[in-house]
């Protein structure tokens, strides 16, 4: 690892974002964060290991930050991981006519 | 939400280095909201923030007043350059200002190869528009800014490359 990637490694974020329980996880947190990783266990049909190895593919991405509260580990929800991809990958890319076509199917959808 | 919130980044710096464009006004007028910043850097010490000209310009048109001072608070903690832990009230809004003191820690940590782990921790319990200013807009140009996110963000551009994003 090059020290480039360990300042912010893409690569990490995206692996950690391919998966489908991980997403989940993020999603739940933005609902609602500082959650332990039992409050988390109860909204996924998953061992408590699983979990805890999701959670840690996330921390170690940096998508999560986990803070101690007394003996609790509170789970947080860490936006500058996606901030840094939006500003690196979305930006760069997205020009007015793919927001227009993305604009489209959000009305469609909505119409059916 | 919970009445936390927390930002992370890392950087490539010395920690000296990140802690001086925290507290010194001349560098926090470098980047992101570019209001310089300044800091009693001691337990009880007098923090503020001081509205930009483009800030006024902005109030200006809008047909506003914008007060002088537009972030105050207090230094509860002061342990250069790993911590730093003070009161945050915005001014800018009527409804954030009526809101109580939120609390504020920066901590910067070694994460090996001169490479800086960045974390702010903001609490904000029964100050909810403070609490969704903070968390920022997608669109850094649009209203209220990109929040903390984008500060760090733009903090971590302007160490590591001498350029804030705008620049690009």
């Amino acid at each position: 690892m090059t020290d480039d990637d360990r300042v912010f490694d893409d690569a990490l974020v995206f692996r950690a974002l391919a998966d489908p329980s991980r997403r989940f996880l993020l999603d739940l947190l933005f609902v609602r964060d500082g959650r332990t990783q039992s409050e988390l266990e109860g909204e996924l049909e998953m061992t408590r290991f699983g979990v805890a190895k999701h959670l840690r593919v996330l921390e170690e991405a940096g998508l999560v930050v986990v803070r101690r509260s007394g003996r609790e580990k509170l789970h947080y929800l860490n936006p500058v991981p996606i901030r840094q991809i939006h500003d690196r990958w979305i930006d760069k890319f997205t020009e007015q006519h793919v927001t227009a076509l993305i604009d489209l199917k959000r009305t469609l959808e909505e119409e059916s | 939400m919970s009445d936390t919130q927390v930002f992370r980044i890392w950087i490539k710096a010395p920690a000296e280095k990140i802690w001086q464009a925290i507290t010194d006004p001349e560098w926090t007028a470098k980047y992101a909201y570019a209001a310089p910043q300044f800091y009693e850097l001691k337990k009880g010490g007098r923090f503020y923030s001081t509205a930009t000209e483009e800030m006024k310009a902005y109030a200006t048109a809008g047909g506003f007043e914008l007060p002088e001072i537009i972030i105050d608070g207090e230094v509860l903690e002061a342990e250069p350059p790993r911590r730093l832990v003070q009161t945050w009230r915005m001014l800018m809004d009527p409804t954030t200002g009526a809101e109580p003191f939120t609390t504020l820690t920066y901590e910067i940590e070694e994460a090996g190869a001169g490479v800086q782990r960045v974390t702010i921790t903001h609490d904000t319990p029964g100050a909810p528009a403070t609490a969704a200013m903070i968390k920022g807009n997608p669109e850094a140009a649009a209203e209220g800014g990109g929040g903390w996110a984008w500060v760090l963000s733009d903090l971590k551009s302007l160490l590591e490359t001498g350029k804030i994003m705008t620049d690009a």
